[in-house]
This record gives C-alpha cells, structure tokens and sequence, in this order.
C-alpha cells in the first residue's frame, strides 16, 4: 500500500514538470492525498482495532466497551489539554499512562468475572458499560460537542498540488501509529511478556500449569488495550473533534476489522484495519451514498471465501 | 403441562379487556409493550430455542417497518398487500444474512450478525432511498375491508391479535419435530449432524422465520408510530432486544414477553422525575447498573426469580 | 404464580400511579402550558438554550403574562434525534398535556413534531427548524414558523453568489433535509443568475470528517463553494476548510448559520466571510440594540439569531393570545391572528405568509471580529414559495 503510493508520488513529481500533463498530475496529487488520508485512518483504526483483537483473542471476552475506551481517550485529551499546551507527546504518555491504570482497575473489578460467562452475557454486560460510561461522562464533562487543538508545532501543512496543503498533524498521526505498531510487534514477538502472551493464546490451562501468572497476564493485555484504544482516541481528538457517540461509530468498524482480519491476529487486524480505511476513503468520493455500506460489503465477501478472517492466528 | 396454559390465557383476556381503562398514553404503552414482545419472541425462536445469539436482529425490524411506509406511499393501502410485502421483506434479507452468516459460529456469528445489520442501517441512513437520517412518515394507515388501522381500538386489537398469534406459533412450533430438532441443535450440533440432520438448513430455515416475524413487529411499530426512522435498524436496538430476553429470561416464550414489559416499563420509570429527580435525565446510566447486576445476579431473568423462589418453598 | 403478577403489576401500577398525580396537578391550575422540545444536549445544545432564552425573554418583558394568561413550562430534550422525535413529543402533548408545543432546531425532529401537532391538533411554534415542507405539503392553520425556511437564506446566497460572476459552483452540506434543501435553494437562484453546480457533496450527520471531501474540492476548482452546517459542524468544517488551505482561492459562502454563534470559536478562519440570514448582529435599529441590551442584561450573553427566533416566536404567540384575550378554546380566531400579526423584531418587522412563514428581508453580512456584520440587503421581503401548501 504504502510502496505503491510513494511509487506514485515519484511518477507524480517528474510528471507537473510538464503543462500538458497538469490534469493528470492533479489527479495523480488528488489520488496521492486521498492514498495519504486512508492510511492514515486505517493507522488509527488498527491501533483501536488492535486492542479489540488482542483482548478477545487472549482472554476470549467478546467487549462491546472497546469504543468506550476511545471515546474516553478522546475526552481524555480534551481535559489534559489546557495544562499541556505545547507538551503534546509528554501529554499523549500521560494521557496513555492514565489509560493503561484505568484499564487494569477495570479488568480487576469487572472484566475479570466475565471470562466463565457465556458469550450472550459478556455481550450485555459490556454493553450495559457502554451506557454507564456514556452516562458518566455526561455527568462529569457534559454533553457539547468540543475541539481540540493539534498543538502549535504540528499546525498548518504543506502544499500538495496547487490548492490543497496538507495537515503537519494528519502526518504526525500515521507516524505515531506506525511507531505503535512496530512496538507493538517487538513486544509480542520479541519481549518475554509477548512469549507469555501468545503461550496464555495458545493455550489458557497450560500455560497456566507451567507457572504463568494468568491473572496477572490478562490484567496486563487488557490495560494495554485500553491504553491502544484511548492513545488512538487522543490522537483522533484534534482531527474529529470530540463528541458523544463517537465510541460507537469506532466500534462497529472496528468488529469489522477484527472479522476480517481474523480474531487474535494483529497482522490481520493491520491489514483489515487499511483495507477498510481505502474502502471508506475512496468510497466517499466516488460513491458518496453508499460509501457506508462498502466497508460491510467487503466483510461479506470476505466471509464468503475465507469465514475465519484473512489470518488466523498468525502474528 | 396443563397448567402453563393458564398464565398466557389470563393475560390475553385482560389485555383484551383494558382499552377502556387506559388514558392515551397508557394505551400507547401498552401497545408498545406489545408490539416490543412480538419483537422479543422473533428473538426468542434464534436465541432461546437454537441456540443463536444474533446481535442484528433490529435489521429485520426496519426493514418491516420501511417497507411498510414505501409500500404505503401517498395514499395508503391494504393490510392484505402491505403486511405480507413487510413480512417477506424481512425474511428475504433474513435468507441473505443467514446463508452467508451461519458459515461463522460462536464470535464471529455474533459480530457478523451485527455487521450486516449495520450494512442495512447504511442503506436507509446514507441513501435517498428512504429519507435518510430523518427517517420517513406514513401518512394513511392501512385497511382491510372497514377496519382503518387509524382507529386507535382496531389497532389496539390487531395488535393483541399479532402478539397471540405470534406466540402461539411459537409454542406450537416447539412442540413440534421442527422445534425438538433446533432444541438439539441448540444442545450439541455435532451430534445432531451425526444423526443425520441438515442442521444448516434447520438453523437457516429458523432464521428465516425468526426474521419474518421481526418484520410483522416492524410493520405494527410503523403504523403505531406513523414514522420510521434507520435508527431502528441501530445495534442499540439490537441489544435492547437481547436484554428483553434476558430480562425475562431465555428459554421459555413467557420469558420474551416478561422482558418486553419489564424492559419498556424500566426505561419509562427510570425517565419519570417526580420518582428519580435529577438522576431521570441520565436514565441510562441507571438502566446500564440494573443491566449488569441483572446478568450478574440473575442470569436466568425474572423467570429465574420464581423458580428460585418455587424451589425455596419445595425444599423449605 | 404470585411472582408473575407481582414482577408484572406492581412496576405498571406504580408507573399508572405516577403518571395520573402528574395529569392531575396540570390540571388544577390555570396557565398556559408551553412545551420547550429543544436540543438541550448535543451539536446543536447552545441554539436550543439561546431559542429558550429568547422565549422566555419576552414573556418576562410581558410580566409573566401573555394574553393575560400565566406561562407554566415544560421542557424535553430532543437531543436532535429524529428516531425518538415521536416518542418525545408524545410526552409533551400527552403526558404533560402541553397547550403549546415550541420547537425545535433540527428539521427532522420538527417534521415529527409537525405531524403530532397535525394528528393531535397541537398548537406548535417553530422557532428555527427550517423543513421546507413543514410550510409546504404539510403546512396547517396550527403550525407557525418564526425562523425561516431552509429555502429562504439560501437563494438569497445563490443569487448573490450569481451577481458576483461564479460560474461553477461545488455544495456540501450534512445528508438531511435541512442541508439538501438548503443545497437546492442555492442552486435555484444559482442557476437562474447563469452559473452551475458541477458537484452536492455530503456526508452524514453529524460528522466532521471533512478531509476526503475538502481533498475533492481542490481536485474540482470550482469557482465558490456553498455550504451548510450549523453549530459544532460548521465551526470544525470552517476551520477545517482554512486550514486545508482553500480559502485562500475558493471563497466559502453559505446561511448565516455557518457563522452565527461561531465566530469566536472559528477565529481567524472565518474573517471576512460573507453568508446571508435574516438577522445580523450589529443591525443599527433601536428595536435591536434595545433587544440586545435586555437580552445581555438578564442573560450575560450576547444574542445571536436563534435568541432572536425564540423571543418572536413568543411574540407571534402573545399576539394571538391577545386578539382571543386568553382563551384558548377559541382556535380558530387564535390561528388567524397568529398569521395576520405584523412582528416587531429586532431583525425588522416581518409578516408571517399564509403558509406559516415569516416573509422577510434577508441581509448580507461579513464575518469580522466576533460579529456577522450587516452589509446589504440581499432580497426584500423573500417569501417562500410553500410549494405544496394547500393553505
């Protein structure tokens, strides 16, 4: 995805050199930034989408709350904001730091009694969470829509074609998600913490027999979701303002990501997550109305040739 | 077995019996309970009966409803045109979403589910199909012969008649060879499809119904509310649903009704101020506690409580 | 079997017991019951205040009274939702048994509350929901506009538009009734001055992800864009729009709504934006600045034209009001009345058509500073051309 767009931005460059080429080069720049504005969604949604999967791939609860996570994450930056100012990546490790002890409290007074439930109550009771955390943040920060501002050194762009710039901070957003999700990577494949967590995936009572603490296994990988989900929200927060509701939009997409990409796997998710992103993007343009109902179209086909999603387990 | 008969009888008559005493909006409480346990018992063939949790079961509901207020269009029309075009509507995307969504168990039957309904809710909320996020109105209610669904007792009773019927079906349906194969379904596919059964075709063909009567439910709550809206295609209605079930208690078609009542009723009582103050505003923070200690405390539902109860008194 | 009936009784009696002390009380006492069906939460919360506001405003400078008659409030937040439009105005006109209905600000939730009006003969007031059809084929002697109709400010801007020398023009707008019709009164007048409108570009309510459609513009060049948003939306997509740089070279019109009540969240994005509305904030007529300095006073704010909406539709209520001397069983002089009113408001004086919409001047303003500064008169006396009304 990413060769074939700087592929084009190298025929693109060569090519405004020339007048009667300049209808083609400002599709081929059009084309370039509306490549550039689905990967960059699609980065966010696998940060999100990427909790989702690691939670119920690991500890097998099915949480309708994932986009609650984001919501707060969202909020989140909204409130830290006036007392960082210019600090905008110490405040995203706060905000992730506050996310992640959030997450553990929430696993340990809730979360942790759902596993032995069946499917059709972990669906409820998570779902009964998403109104009680809607509920809260009414009470706490109220119900009004809010902008956040990217922070100075991220403001203005540069230019693409001839009319449009291009946001510094829609730039910041995919770098930011692309170093997530190499780290991401290196911690489950390369950590001894990423060892025990594909061993608790594999195989929950085994790994448990050789001494794994899996309490505090799940403890962790579900701290670590939140905190993937409320990191994307914060970083989401400048570009889609911050509203009620917004964890509900996420989440639905999200449960498409994760179909498609197969539950538990992160590389699936990745590549879901911008494969949904393209669909949208270019959806919207050139099918506005149905542009919604592509990205569901997509999982339906998917499901047609491959039911468990395009990896299954694979990290 | 005799006697589970008596409750449901009970019930209809005074059902039957209560226009009179109701002031307008009880009466469309009322309705509204009733149109809701239709909904819930639809459910109730997937969930309680086979086994399959669907969480998009709210498609089928919009889409009855919708195709109620297109096929209406500007001047109305009759029940015995509209109402089965909004069943077979139902179960036709019913048919779709079963054959490619059944290929998935457990998880991925559930998110799957979801996901094609959000595919409908697209359709009606981006499209000029229908009106998009403001939804349509229906401007003349069906009729059949003399009978005006506009006339708030003939709707009254149609609507009683639908939640009978329904609900007879069902209990029938489940006395029957159909019903006792989803039952073993429901208990462990594998052995069902070693003993020979098409399960897939079982568990589509319940799908199928389960939709169709979705979509009667959907073609009442159009005519009731006069307007339809993509938000009845939402997974929030979904999960409503679902929580009706589990409210009342899955597993018995008394259950689905319990819970419709229970459900309308909490959200109703949550919203009064002059009992909750303040708190009435975030009525859903109140609805979310109850849920989960609801699921926490009483995974079986309501009907769970009495059993509990009958056994405290058998066993002293 | 006892568990059955006390599961399922107790909560309906309850519930029946607590719905009839509330119909009783209303009962007893003799004001007019106004129901307030407003966005109090949501992108659209600070116009459902500011309507209130305004209201209340003038009925306070009435005394409390109009027509004689005592005011008693009842409020329910729509939350702009139309999917629970019927459920919500069903509390006002059954639960609490509202005289008048007064609402609301997005055009779904108010056709909704239009057909419960029709159905249940409900007097409604409309103090900014600008559905076109609402005067149009659902159009009643009992349902009265204060505001506009989404029609109106939008030709205006079209024809505007049209004079300055556009010829292409791009339209982008959330996908509702409000901004489709907005889109095509624009395009009427548009196209009547010689230009065209190459692409409608939109996307649901209430989202803000403007980028793909911000990048589809700078690829088309057209010659103005023309959009509707209100609230949250419109000051993310001006802001939006700046910084993807286009302002620069494509100008960006739009209804006032675009700016009004806005500006200071939009900054310097917005500077020197024309829109056209029928209010402009810094109207030099002593109708406005005596209605601006009451409405700081009692409410530390400054107006904006949704206050303005809310405090004639009051005045179009007491108006009637007084013609029937309070009473309310006398519906149809009270309707006729409420159209035959001339309205003394701070935007000018305005008339209200057959069809229930004000018929007024629409002005042309300039975003500078925190203020929608009036620059001319776009179109005199516009009226709707309530196309369907059988009225």
């Amino acid at each position: 995805m990413a060769g074939g767009c700087a592929a084009l931005l190298f025929d693109g460059l060569r090519l405004t050199q020339a007048d009667s080429y300049r209808i083609a080069a400002v599709d081929l720049a059009t084309f370039l930034v509306q490549c550039l504005n689905a990967v960059q969604y699609g980065l966010l949604l696998f940060l999100v989408a990427s909790g989702l999967t690691l939670i119920f791939g690991i500890m097998g609860v099915i949480n309708l709350a994932h986009g609650s996570f984001y919501m707060i994450g969202a909020y989140l930056a909204f409130a830290l904001a006036p007392y960082f100012g210019d600090w905008f990546v110490t405040q995203l490790i706060v905000g992730v730091l506050l996310a992640a002890a959030f997450g553990y409290l929430l696993e340990w007074a809730f979360f942790s009694f759902l596993y032995q439930r069946e499917h059709l109550q972990q669906v409820l009771m998570t779902y009964a969470l998403i109104l009680v955390f809607e509920e809260v943040r009414s009470l706490l920060v109220g119900n009004d829509v809010h902008g956040v501002q990217a922070p100075p050194w991220l403001a203005g762009g540069f230019r693409l074609g001839e009319l449009m710039s291009y946001p510094w901070y829609r730039v910041f957003a995919s770098v930011a998600c692309v170093v997530v999700a190499i780290g991401l990577y290196w911690v489950v494949n390369r950590t001894r913490l990423g060892m025990m967590i594909r061993a608790g995936a594999s195989n929950r009572d085994m790994a448990r027999g050789l001494g794994l603490n899996i309490r505090l296994l799940y403890r962790i990988v579900f701290a670590g979701g939140v905190a993937l989900a409320a990191l994307a929200g914060m970083i989401a927060a400048p570009l889609s303002s911050v509203y009620p509701g917004m964890g509900g939009s996420v989440l639905i997409i999200c449960f498409v990501v994760v179909v498609i990409g197969g539950i538990g796997s992160i590389t699936g998710a990745l590549i879901a997550s911008l494969l949904v992103g393209v669909v949208d993007t270019f959806g919207k343009v050139f099918f506005a109305e149905y542009s919604g109902v592509g990205v569901y179209l997509l999982m339906a086909v998917i499901l047609v040739w491959r039911p468990e999603g395009l990896m299954k387990r694979a990290y | 077995m005799k006697r589970s008969w008596i409750v449901p009888v009970v019930a209809a008559l005074v059902l039957l019996a209560l226009p009179p005493v109701l002031s307008p909006y009880l009466h469309d409480l009322v309705v509204k309970i009733a149109i809701y346990a239709v909904f819930a018992l639809s459910l109730e063939l997937l969930v309680g009966v086979t086994g399959l949790v669907s969480l998009g079961h709210a498609a089928f509901l919009g889409i009855g409803a919708y195709v109620t207020v297109l096929a209406s269009g500007d001047s109305g029309g009759s029940i015995a045109r509209i109402l089965p075009l909004a069943v077979l509507a139902a179960a036709g995307y019913a048919l779709f979403v079963g054959a490619l969504s059944l290929r998935t168990k457990g998880v991925y039957f559930i998110m799957v589910t979801l996901a094609f309904a959000q595919m409908a809710y697209f359709v009606f909320h981006d499209t000029k199909l229908a009106g998009g996020s403001d939804g349509l109105f229906l401007y003349v209610k069906p009729t059949l012969v003399t009978l005006s669904l506009d006339d708030k007792r003939t709707m009254y009773y149609a609507v009683m008649l639908a939640l009978v019927v329904t609900y007879a079906l069902l209990a029938l349906l489940q006395r029957s060879r159909f019903g006792h194969a989803l039952a073993g379904i429901r208990v462990n596919e594998q052995r069902m499809r070693a003993a020979g059964y098409p399960t897939f075709r079982y568990k589509l063909a319940a799908f199928v119904i389960a939709g169709a009567l979705a979509g009667l439910a959907g073609f009442l709550l159009a005519v009731k509310d006069g307007a339809v809206n993509p938000e009845l295609l939402s997974w929030h209605e979904s999960g409503a649903v679902l929580l009706m079930l589990i409210l009342g208690g899955i597993g018995h078609l008394r259950g689905a009704v319990i819970g419709a009542i229970a459900f309308t009723l909490l959200k109703e009582l949550f919203q009064l101020e002059a009992l909750l103050g303040p708190l009435a505003s975030h009525w859903q923070l109140t609805l979310g506690l109850t849920i989960i200690a609801f699921v926490a405390l009483l995974p079986k539902g309501l009907i769970g409580l009495r059993r509990r109860f009958a056994a405290g008194a058998v066993h002293g | 079997m006892p568990f059955h009936t006390f599961t399922i009784k107790t909560p309906l009696a309850a519930a029946a017991l607590a719905l009839c002390a509330l119909g009783a009380h209303a009962q007893a006492s003799a004001p007019i019951k106004v129901g307030f069906m407003l966005p109090y939460t949501g992108t659209y919360a600070s116009l459902g205040n500011m309507i209130e506001s305004g209201f209340k405003l003038y009925v306070q400078e009435q005394g409390g009274k109009l027509g004689g008659r005592e005011i008693q409030y009842f409020k329910v937040d729509d939350e702009s939702e139309p999917s629970k439009a019927t459920d919500n105005v069903n509390k006002l006109i059954k639960r609490d048994n509202v005289d008048v209905l007064v609402g609301t600000v997005h055009s779904g939730v108010a056709l909704a509350m239009a057909k419960a009006a029709k159905d249940n003969s409900t007097l409604l007031i409309i103090p900014n929901a600008g559905a076109d059809a609402i005067t149009g084929p659902m159009c009643a002697a009992n349902i009265v506009r204060s505001s506009f109709s989404n029609w109106q400010p939008a030709y205006a801007m079209g024809k505007v538009a049209a004079e300055k020398g556009a010829k292409k023009a791009i339209t982008i707008t959330w996908n509702y009734a409000a901004g489709a019709e907005s889109v095509k009164g624009f395009a009427e007048a548009f196209e009547k001055g010689g230009g065209k409108v190459v692409k409608d570009l939109n996307l649901p309510f209430p989202g803000v992800e403007f980028q793909a459609l911000l990048t589809e513009i700078a690829a088309q060049k057209p010659d103005v864009v023309y959009a509707f948003f209100a609230g949250g939306g419109a000051v993310k997509f001006v802001k939006d729009y700046a910084a993807a740089g286009l302002n620069k070279t494509i100008p960006l019109y739009g209804p006032g709504f675009l700016t009004d009540g806005t500006l200071e969240a939009q900054g310097a994005a917005a500077q020197g934006m024309l829109t056209t509305l029928h209010y402009a904030d810094n109207l030099d007529t002593a109708r406005n600045n005596a209605f601006r300095k009451s409405f700081a006073l009692t409410y530390k704010a400054n107006a904006d034209v949704y206050a303005v909406q809310g405090y004639d539709a009051a005045q179009i209520l007491g108006a009637g009001l007084t013609a029937v001397k309070g009473d309310m069983s006398k519906r149809d002089a009270l309707t006729a009345a409420m159209h035959k009113v001339t309205v003394d408001s701070p935007r000018g004086k305005f008339t209200i058509s057959p069809a229930g919409n004000p018929v007024q001047d629409i002005y042309l303003r300039e975003a500078k500073g925190n203020n929608n500064e009036y620059r001319a008169v776009a179109i005199k006396a516009l009226a709707d051309p309530a196309r369907g009304c059988k009225l």
